[in-house]
């Protein structure tokens, strides 16, 4: 479980990527790649080792006022721990 | 055609030379006809066009791609135009100045082949000492910042060891490790006795990786490739022909695959007459086997035609002479008989003595005879 005020980073090996051919944003690693959706791309350019889940969450607020705090919270903690088992992204306690 | 897939990944083979003489090298067995034919100037076009056309990732790999004086000029290409790049490398030659170098270049991730965890027995592999070289320079990748993929090949006589090579990998702290079975292509397929694995040794190996990969989710990526010998169904090679990989050669090819040009009677186009693009939606070649009108039965009714393509046509040509045959790894190919029968042989009790048919250029040349 990732803490609210943990803060998530890529990792060293994950790079972000704008992709002209489909207008989303890849995320690069060695031999694979993800297609992100706009929201996983908004998460994931926040994820810079100095924002905490609770900043993330704040930042994103403003995109997305259909959804309480507390919904977006837990989307962005589900998404972040997904992203984690993975190894692209590093939590910094 | 305009219908050309949208390839991700590019693969860069600068040079067939290489220190190493891997017995399993995945280099053509004839690497010694194919010159370095392309210079920097050619190699940053290929990157410009390969980008143009939608690629994302570039492998620069060989033979030994440090070989080629060239190769900060490729990264700093590669760099400029955003593609995530990674060096496939033996770590020889290598100096700690010269990786100081390519990382501020932009390089993302260095990918350094292991033998074995022993050292006697990695070397032995390689056909030269190597091993504690190799170890040293792991080290610095992940001194200097990069992400470290571990690339270690596996055969019969490694598959034991499998946990060392996992420890071995965490020590070095790897952000990934591919642990990845011989394919009885090119160089593997002349050492093949020696080097195929038995059922059971595959399966022990498999478990252990299975617990690796669980134990350390999140921290170390840990890969598992199985031989197309043992599989059921082929993979999908290369995620298909001419769908997401395109090759370079070092003498300028452009294939679908590493070994696509021991393939009799196709004509791949060349990078040094013609653009990328123009090559990737037109080249014979690759026209031969994309998509599945050249397909036989059973492929042709096969509801796994779009997942594994037919599997591997280098592989249908190497064992039976046919390019076009179901890949012979296929349970339902009618020439499975000849993989099952490398599997009887590896099973058997009591084997003949092989030795080695080490990757030099000598080999290279008696083979191509």
């Amino acid at each position: 479980m990732i803490p609210p005020e943990a803060k998530p980073a890529l990792a060293p090996k994950a790079r972000l990527r704008f992709d002209r051919t489909s207008g989303g944003y890849l995320l690069l690693y060695p031999e694979r790649g993800l297609a992100l959706n706009a929201t996983a791309a908004n998460i994931l350019k926040l994820c810079d080792g100095e924002l905490t889940v609770d900043g993330i969450v704040e930042k994103l607020q403003g995109e997305y006022l259909d959804r309480s705090a507390e919904e977006l919270r837990r989307d962005v903690l589900e998404f972040l721990e997904e992203m984690s088992r993975r190894g692209l992204v590093r939590v910094l306690e | 055609m305009s219908s050309a897939p949208r390839p991700y990944t590019l693969v860069a083979e600068l040079t067939y030379a290489c220190p190493l003489h891997c017995v399993y090298c995945s280099n053509p067995v004839d690497f010694t006809r194919h010159e370095d034919a392309l210079d920097a100037a050619d190699w940053r076009r290929v990157l410009r066009e390969a980008e143009r056309l939608g690629v994302v990732q570039v492998n620069f790999t060989g033979g030994e791609p440090l070989l080629r004086p060239d190769l900060e000029a490729l990264v700093e290409e590669a760099r400029s135009l955003d593609l995530y790049s990674n060096l496939i490398t033996s770590g020889i030659p290598l100096a700690r100045e010269r990786l100081e170098r390519l990382r501020r270049l932009g390089l993302d991730n260095v990918q350094v082949s292991i033998q074995d965890a022993r050292p006697d027995e990695s070397d032995r592999i390689a056909g030269r000492e190597a091993f504690h070289r190799k170890i040293e320079v792991a080290r610095w990748v992940k001194e200097l910042g990069f992400p470290l993929t571990v690339n270690t090949v596996l055969h019969r006589e490694n598959l034991e060891r499998i946990g060392e090579v996992i420890a071995l990998a965490e020590e070095l702290h790897a952000d990934r490790l591919e642990l990845a079975n011989a394919q009885y292509l090119g160089w593997a397929l002349r050492n093949r006795t020696a080097l195929l694995p038995t059922k059971a040794q595959l399966e022990r190996a498999r478990s252990v990786a299975a617990a690796a990969r669980a134990r350390l989710e999140g921290r170390m990526e840990v890969v598992f490739v199985v031989p197309d010998y043992y599989v059921e169904f082929p993979p999908a090679c290369m995620d298909g022909w001419g769908r997401r990989f395109i090759v370079v050669s070092p003498d300028g090819l452009l294939l679908p695959c590493l070994l696509a040009h021991t393939l009799p009677g196709l004509s791949f186009g060349n990078v040094r007459e013609r653009s990328v693009e123009e090559l990737w939606s037109s080249s014979p070649g690759l026209a031969a086997f994309r998509g599945e009108a050249w397909m036989p039965e059973p492929c042709r009714s096969c509801a796994r035609r779009a997942i594994d393509f037919g599997g591997c046509r280098c592989q249908a040509f190497h064992l039976t002479g046919n390019a076009a045959a179901t890949d012979p790894a296929c349970s339902l190919s009618p020439d499975h008989g000849l993989v099952e029968a490398a599997r009887t042989e590896a099973a058997r009790p009591a084997r003949e003595l092989v030795t080695f048919s080490f990757r030099t250029p000598r080999t290279s040349r008696d083979h191509s005879r």
